[in-house]
């Protein structure tokens, strides 16, 4: 009948292997090709200025509320590059970088923002769930995607991305629950951010780490420093291997900080200090990694100058094709699609007396 | 007396209370230092500090959850849920205990609190912002659900659900909180939950409506006067659940004619339960059909389609014209 220690299976580690200036650490550096190395850098370079520019259609009124995503750049990407295509993404609301990196089209951002349903669509050879807005609740669907290829024998993982201020949802702590019960094939990549709108992360929870919870459930879980792309890639791709091998679910908590708005109706100065916001932007996630394939001499100031260009170009096509769109004549008709597998009367009846109705208010303001 | 938007009021409505009554406490994600995302817990935290005004962790289901452990020990807390379209992690504590607790204990206890939350649509917002579901709390014995529409009845009636003695769930239409302002007493004043109040007499046709639609309707009213010289009577219910039928059978007893008008979907919207008590209680009165304008059976579309989603002005009037057709 002594009293004792317990021992437990994992015990939490943090990761760094580029600081902020872009030193590497050489043991720590993961074996990573060089044009993956280049098409993440650009991947970057293109979500933060995709990310601009979308706060600046937003402010000109051309686009409605939307999510910013600068500072997170890193933990986005280097989570979703360890993943294969076949493999499921399950997203909350901020990976617009992850998304594109799995092939959603930026236009889609800009019509789904101006209030298009058609922009979030899920392309038809992507495995990948559209965005989840209600806090904390979709990571339970990863897990059951990841239970269901553990059923079908399938050699695929699902990952799924959640904030810090998901984890007080009890939907987490089911989440985890089940992946560790059934051993499902499921990567947990926490973006903490710092902020879950005015809420603090120390007061989000007693925990020092958001890790940590993983060890209630007997599940590995690591922090990583979520603006070091190498790290968060070498963390990711440790994971995927696991789930793949079928030695089940991972938990990273990437240690990252929202450096813009929670969405563009926020306003961050209510809650906290530009001196905060200043310290964070030396630990800026594209300007370490840039410093750091400067040195492995994969880039060079010319090259990322063209590259800029090249983004700049890219973001202008997006935006006029985009736009294009939404000048179209929008039919309000659409609003009744995709409700159900096929209308039921009910709803033809609604439908046609909805466009009865829009008719009768359009002869209104002509004639008004 | 000030003139106060329906932010103001509502925060009025708190601060006065939280300075008499001790009890009363704020719990809620963002309603401490930020103010609550829409102002309505503005400087109350300055006020109060932070055990009276709580920055809680994000876990809907948790604010509801602690909150009824409060008001089973003595106290009156008023949580706020960001959006209605969070509001379904609270819908089973508020259904499995806060409305049954009382019962449960056969009278030991009573859970005296008051969940409030912005609901409906019209305001360009993201998914899960713009929903009226107030049928699924409507539809919960045991619960109090009101929806003011203007600042002054929002103040009054959000101070009753304060005191009331069980569980209010306040659905502030979000429409309406900086759209107008009106004259609000400076001194207290409240109005009696479950009583739905005459907005405007007319003798034609009557028009039941809540919340921000009460804004459409009152519009239809002084256009069906001018361009057709018809008095349509508005009723405004204020309290949803329960559900005080008294004024509605009263008034189509003197018109013979009702539309009723809600946001939310049509099918087993409260325009159903209106509808039916009309048809038990007033059948012999009807001279035609009892007409609903409301939103449609679908999942809410964002902005590009939201105007054509809506129940507007025109509809309203359409609507009240079809009754007098046949």
């Amino acid at each position: 009948m002594p009293r004792k220690e317990i021992e437990l299976p994992y015990r939490i580690e943090y990761l760094s292997i580029l600081d902020a200036d872009g030193n590497v650490d050489k043991e720590l550096e993961p074996d990573m090709p060089d044009d993956l190395l280049l098409k993440l850098f650009k991947a970057m370079l293109a979500g933060r200025r995709f990310d601009e520019r979308m706060l600046h259609l937003q402010r000109q009124g051309r686009i409605g509320t939307f999510p910013p995503i600068k500072g997170q750049e890193a933990s986005q990407l280097g989570a979703v590059a360890a993943l294969e295509a076949a493999d499921w993404m399950v997203p909350a609301f901020r990976e617009t970088l992850a998304e594109i990196w799995r092939g959603k089209p930026m236009e889609n951002f800009l019509l789904y923002y101006a209030g298009y349903d058609e922009g979030s669509k899920v392309e038809d050879d992507r495995n990948d769930l559209p965005i989840s807005v209600p806090v904390g609740s979709q990571m339970l669907h990863a897990v059951g995607i990841a239970m269901a290829m553990k059923y079908k024998a399938q050699p695929q993982v699902a990952m799924t991305f959640f904030g810090d201020g998901a984890t007080s949802e009890g939907d987490f702590h089911e989440a985890l629950n089940f992946a560790g019960v059934f051993q499902a094939p499921v990567v947990f990549v926490c973006q903490n951010n710092q902020w879950a709108i005015s809420i603090p992360r120390a007061k989000q929870t007693h925990s020092k780490t958001l890790a940590q919870k993983a060890v209630a459930h007997d599940i590995p879980g690591i922090q990583v420093d979520g603006n070091d792309v190498l790290a968060v890639y070498s963390a990711a791709r440790e994971a995927v291997e696991r789930a793949r091998k079928g030695d089940g679910p991972t938990l990273i908590e990437c240690f990252t900080y929202r450096m813009s708005l929670h969405t563009t109706a926020d306003d961050p100065k209510k809650y906290r200090s530009e001196e905060e916001v200043k310290e964070w932007e030396k630990r800026d996630p594209i300007s370490r990694f840039a410093a750091y394939l400067k040195t492995k001499k994969l880039l060079t100031d010319e090259a990322v100058e063209k590259l800029e260009a090249e983004i700049a170009k890219e973001v202008q096509d997006v935006v006029d094709q985009a736009e294009q769109l939404m000048k179209e004549e929008v039919d309000p008709a659409d609003m009744f699609h995709h409700i159900f597998a096929e209308l039921p009367p009910t709803l033809v009846e609604q439908r046609e007396e909805m466009l009865r109705d829009s008719s009768l208010g359009k002869k209104e303001v002509d004639h008004g | 007396m000030a003139k106060l938007n329906m932010v103001q009021a509502l925060n009025l409505a708190m601060k006065q209370e939280m300075e008499k009554n001790d009890n009363v406490v704020i719990l809620g994600e963002d309603v401490g230092v930020d103010g609550g995302v829409f102002r309505v817990t503005d400087k109350l935290f300055d006020q109060f500090g932070e055990k009276r005004v709580m920055d809680t962790p994000l876990a809907e289901s948790g604010i509801v959850g602690v909150a009824i452990g409060m008001a089973v020990y003595g106290m009156r807390p008023v949580c706020e849920i960001q959006f209605s379209g969070f509001s379904y992690y609270i819908f089973h504590q508020l259904e499995a205990h806060a409305a049954r607790l009382r019962h449960r204990s056969q009278g030991r206890y009573q859970v005296p609190l008051v969940v409030r939350t912005p609901y409906g649509g019209g305001v360009r917002a993201l998914e899960h912002h713009s929903e009226s579901r107030e049928a699924y709390f409507a539809h919960t014995p045991g619960l109090k659900m009101v929806i003011p529409s203007g600042p002054r009845n929002a103040r009054a009636l959000l101070l009753s659900a304060i005191r009331d003695p069980d569980p209010v769930i306040f659905f502030e239409p979000k429409a309406l909180y900086r759209a107008f302002r009106e004259e609000v007493p400076d001194e207290e004043e409240t109005m009696p939950l479950g009583v739905p109040q005459l907005a405007r007499e007319g003798k034609d046709v009557t028009v039941v409506a809540y919340g921000a639609m009460m804004f459409p309707v009152m519009e239809a009213a002084d256009e069906l006067q001018e361009k057709h010289g018809v008095e349509i009577e508005v009723i405004d219910l204020l309290t949803i659940s329960p559900l005080d039928d008294e004024l509605i059978v009263a008034s189509v007893k003197k018109t013979g004619r009702a539309v009723v008008v809600h946001e939310a979907p049509r099918s087993f919207g409260p325009g159903a339960e209106i509808m039916a008590r009309l048809v038990e209680k007033a059948f012999y009165y009807l001279e035609t059909p009892i007409k609903r304008v409301t939103g449609y059976d679908i999942v809410f579309p964002l902005a590009a389609r939201e105007t054509a989603y809506m129940p507007n002005t025109q509809k309203v009037v359409g609507a009240v014209l079809q009754t007098l057709e046949s």
